[in-house]
């Protein structure tokens, strides 16, 4: 048996959760203040996952750039990947705040919204 | 072909082209770096010392002298900013004490105001002088300026006198030829009947490219200083220790825009460009203050450089005519009073070599005002509404710290000695000189800087040729 | 003729916005909020990372969009927002100077003032690091700015200095981006960030965070070529020989944010040397009767969702002081006891009607702590609590019977319990 202990990422509280596992089986899991911290550490047990922010090229906006960001987490392991397909995204302003730019992002299930609104410029 | 190649443009070499612009001359300024007064002239303590150090018989005593003198009309003329606090020199015990009255017999001789004060009326008048100091050496003369601002101004007027200002351009050898120099910068190469090197630390390998006969060699000197917090009101004259055989020592300076410079060291260094402070240097500032002021306001520390004096085995000024290269005249070994001394070592150039090798005519058309650039924070409420309806930019402020609007940082990059990098219009305009240190500006200056000289966000440069700030786009 | 306003907001960040909501829900019509940059939402703009709003919304957003939702809810509530203004002066008799390019400089009045004015970064001359003074050393922020908002990497290979939230948010970024961060040195022997920023920041990433570590040389020329990093010892003070060398081109600095306070300042204001900001009472206000302060210009907080709810609250003062103003001086002093380094507010009236709370900062790491509230060096209220750090800020309320009734102090102290 090994114990795992994690600092939960969910929220600034920063809980330290401690995971008793068997192999690839969670026995127990201690530590957390709110459900969300009991299943960010059997996630990260198995396999980490985070939303993903950055930004992409926007042409015609009040800046050159647009941050995005995923709507659900995608696994910490194809954070390098995600990657490529952000940087290969242009999109033309205006943009609306949670507009859809890249649908199901790698099959993760996660789309990559637009975090924020964003005029044409000069508008 | 020009009359004259100036090379360097500090303080020396550019009041040098100022004076040399009313008269009917084709000058030009080879300047090494990217902008004037990058080197000793940017970074010292900024004192028109009034002439009482110097001993006597000397060039330093007699230029000192006259060029104190010279400038608060040359600061009228050019629009430059020179507040008179006077000077404080603080005695710590007997021996010290009888320094002062040598001092003040020569200061007295010199025809410098001078006045002793004991140690309790002088901390009436500075209440951080140390408790230790016993009498003090008034000299109500002693003027700050802003060292760079006068250099600027003074070039920015040979400029629109006609002078030809090349920058980026490093002296790599000299030809002499029939009628004078060759003086090359890599590919380019610009012929003059006379050389003035006014080059600073640089002075000694320029004139080895046509002298055999050099005759000192350059001792360059770091001194590392503390810029302190406008907010804090330290001293409100300038405040030397009794000089000894090491220099001035490290004085509170207050400065023009309202700051304190502490410093600075005086430290034999190999490179002269090696400008950089060390834990070592900043602790014996600390240290050796101690010994005429209390209460250091070193909580309150928002900078610390450090700067090369162009010091030599000279210990005066060689302001000379090389014996085996007739009309190429050398300014070498200016440390301190240098700057005090620069307006009288232009007219001495003038007098003593200039005009033994051509005519000094004055020309009708030059002018040698120049009209003050806008700063909006010193207009009066008509005069700044009047500029913002002719340009609404003059309303936009990038610097929160020292209230500066984008047209202020425009107008800078279009003079006619014109910023080309972040510091350049830094040391015009003064955004990033605040609290915050560049902070919030710093991105916004960069961005106009490129829209401006229509260059790439990544081509802006902070200071010097390679000092991009931005690696890539991205995205 | 000079304009007059009920209430003038200063700064159109997450603070002044909340502030600005609050007053107009709560009917007060004619406001207006002065923004100096060119568009509303301070400094979330560039915090494009998600973990806004999980107080505020149960969400968790980026900072554009925790700013957007704000930005939205001013604009449905018509409160006019005037960006590119800089306020130039306030006094304390609440004239306001601003300039800007449409209206050029203009002077108005207003019955409140609520100062929402942000914080700024430290910058490398408030550490003293010696060297040279080349291109290629940022605050933090402003790479931030540089890559998030003008899409451009200050750099390739970083090193950063202090272990400030927005330093551990950029290291996870510009390696995201490509950029190669070899690690981050905090002087002190625990971490200014919050433990979940080291995690996903850091850890995720294999990047070394060297606790006790400081960067004692500067190297380059023209653009930075490299760093000395050494270890420090109980006094802070560098070790001799424990030099590390980076080869980098870039040192970010996340080594602190202060309040901007030269407004208040100007005005007169009285301020508080710990946090740099102003002293305020439970209602907000400051020493100048009418003017208010909240969000990181009072002082600086570790999540935006308490700045959201002190403006708010900052508002609701401003609201009950224009219904009945008290302009006596607030008569009980909240003083920061052993292992606290500050308490906002800073005192609070002793007919105080309804219960308030208050943000303190503790000055060390406590694994398990009490907090004590004394009245008179005698404890009136005892609580444990586990793992407090001096990044995370704490929260306590006081209730109006707390105080005492003879107009002294209260005192908050933090220990590590007793484990015997």
């Amino acid at each position: 048996m090994t114990t795992k202990e994690l600092i939960c990422v969910n929220c600034p509280m920063g809980c330290r959760v401690q995971v008793e596992m068997e192999g690839q089986t969670i026995l127990s899991v201690s530590g957390y203040t709110c459900p969300r911290g009991k299943e960010y550490a059997e996630q990260e047990c198995i396999r980490p996952m985070r939303i993903l922010t950055s930004t992409v090229r926007i042409l015609n906006g009040e800046h050159r750039v647009l941050p995005v960001i995923t709507n659900a987490d995608i696994p910490l392991d194809l954070m390098a990947e995600a990657m490529d397909v952000i940087r290969g995204i242009t999109v033309e302003a205006p943009v609306e705040a949670d507009q859809v730019l890249v649908h199901d992002l790698l099959h993760t299930g996660a789309d990559v919204i637009a975090s924020r609104s964003m005029r044409r410029a000069g508008n | 072909m020009y009359d004259i190649i100036i090379i360097g443009s500090g303080i020396v070499g550019s009041l040098v082209a100022y004076d040399l612009s009313r008269y009917r001359l084709k000058v030009a300024v080879l300047e090494k770096d990217n902008d004037v007064a990058n080197g000793t002239t940017m970074a010292n303590s900024a004192i028109v010392h009034a002439g009482y150090d110097p001993e006597d018989g000397t060039m330093k005593a007699l230029l000192n002298v006259r060029g104190a003198r010279m400038y608060p009309q040359l600061c009228r003329d050019l629009n430059c900013i020179i507040k008179n606090t006077g000077a404080f020199i603080a005695a710590v015990g007997e021996e010290e004490e009888q320094v002062l009255d040598v001092l003040a017999a020569r200061a007295e001789k010199r025809g410098i105001a001078c006045e002793l004060l004991d140690g309790d009326t002088a901390r009436g008048l500075e209440q951080n002088l140390s408790d230790n100091v016993t009498k003090v050496l008034s000299i109500p003369e002693t003027c700050i300026i802003y060292p760079w601002e006068v250099a600027y101004a003074a070039m920015e007027t040979a400029i629109r006198n006609g002078v030809e200002l090349f920058l980026n351009t490093e002296v790599t050898g000299i030809d002499k030829v029939p009628e004078g120099y060759l003086v090359k910068s890599g590919t380019q190469a610009y012929e003059a009947r006379m050389v003035i090197n006014a080059a600073g630390t640089g002075t000694a390998a320029i004139d080895h490219m046509v002298s055999d006969r050099v005759d000192f060699e350059p001792r360059p000197r770091r001194g590392e200083y503390f810029v302190i917090d406008a907010d804090i009101d330290y001293v409100s004259r300038v405040i030397f220790p009794v000089p000894t055989a090491k220099g001035k020592g490290v004085l509170a300076v207050p400065t023009v825009h309202g700051n304190t410079l502490l410093g600075p060291t005086s430290e034999p260094i190999e490179d002269a460009d090696k400008k950089e402070t060390s834990f070592a240097g900043l602790e014996s500032v600390r240290q050796q203050l101690q010994k005429t002021m209390k209460n250091p306001p070193l909580r309150n520390v928002i900078r610390s450089f450090a700067g090369i004096r162009a010091s030599g085995t000279s210990a005066d000024f060689l302001i000379e005519e090389l014996p085996d290269a007739p009309a190429f005249v050398h300014a070498a070994c200016i440390d301190s009073p240098g700057l005090a001394s620069a307006p009288a070592i232009a007219a001495y150039i003038r007098d003593t070599f200039v005009g033994k090798y051509m005519p000094l005519e004055e020309t009708p058309d030059a002018v040698m005002t120049r009209p003050a650039p806008v700063v909006m924070k010193n207009l009066t409420p008509a005069e700044r509404d009047a500029m913002i309806r002719r340009q609404p930019l003059y309303a936009r402020i990038i610097c929160r710290c020292e209230q500066i609007s984008e047209q202020e940082i425009i107008d800078c990059i279009h003079g006619p000695c014109g910023a080309r990098s972040i510091k350049a219009v830094k040391k015009r305009v003064r955004p990033g000189m605040g609290r915050c240190q560049g902070g919030f500006c710093e991105p916004r200056v960069a961005a106009i800087l490129a829209r401006e000289l229509h260059i790439p966000l990544t081509e802006v440069l902070l200071d010097s040729r390679n000092s991009r700030i931005l690696e890539k786009e991205n995205r | 003729m000079m304009k007059h306003y009920d209430a003038v907001i200063i700064g159109g960040g997450s603070a002044g916005l909340a502030a600005a909501v609050t007053l107009k829900q709560n009917g007060l019509e004619n406001i207006i909020v002065l923004e100096k940059d060119g568009e509303a939402g301070g400094i979330l703009q560039q915090c494009i990372h998600n973990g806004f709003g999980l107080q505020t919304f149960n969400e968790q957003l980026s900072g554009p969009a925790y700013a957007e939702r704000f930005i939205r809810q001013a604009e449905e509530l018509n409160v006019p927002v005037l960006c590119n203004t800089m306020v130039t002066h306030m006094h304390a008799d609440r004239t306001i100077e601003y300039v800007n390019p449409e209206e050029g400089y203009q002077t108005v009045t207003a019955d409140v003032i609520v100062l929402a004015v942000g914080c700024y970064e430290r910058s490398r001359g408030a550490v003293e690091i010696p060297g040279d003074r080349p291109a290629g050393v940022y605050t933090a922020g402003q790479a931030q700015r540089y890559l998030n908002i003008d899409g451009y990497m200050v750099g390739r290979k970083v090193f950063i200095l202090g272990s400030g939230d927005i330093g551990l948010i950029m290291a996870r970024r510009m390696t995201l981006e490509g950029a190669k961060v070899y690690g981050v040195a905090e002087l002190m022997p625990y971490s200014n960030g919050l433990p979940r920023n080291i995690k996903q920041c850091l850890e995720d990433f294999d990047i070394p965070l060297y606790l006790s570590h400081t960067v004692t040389h500067i190297y380059g020329r023209d653009r930075l070529e490299g760093i000395d990093v050494s270890a420090v010892d109980e006094n802070l003070k560098p070790i001799p020989g424990s030099e590390v060398h980076y080869d980098v081109d870039t040192l970010l600095l996340s080594i602190g944010l202060i309040p901007e306070n030269h407004l208040a300042d100007e005005a007169g204001i009285r301020m508080n040397p710990r946090t740099r900001g102003p002293v305020v009472d439970e209602n907000y206000m400051t020493s100048v009767p009418g003017i208010f302060a909240c969000g990181n210009g009072l002082h600086v907080h570790d999540l935006v969702d308490f700045v959201t709810l002190e403006s708010s609250r900052a508002a609701e003062g401003a609201l009950r002081w224009l219904k009945k103003p008290q302009n006596d001086s607030a008569d009980i002093l909240l003083q920061a006891g052993e292992g606290v380094s500050y308490i906002v507010p800073g005192h609070v009236h002793a007919d105080m009607a309804q219960p308030c709370e208050l943000f303190f900062r503790v000055t060390a790491q406590f694994d398990t702590a009490e907090v004590l509230l004394k009245k008179d060096g005698e404890v009136i209220r005892r609580t444990v609590r586990r793992k407090l750090m001096p990044s995370v800020m704490e929260r306590l309320k006081l209730n109006p019977a707390d105080l005492p009734a003879d107009g002294s102090s209260l005192t908050v102290e933090v220990r590590e319990r007793n484990t015997k």
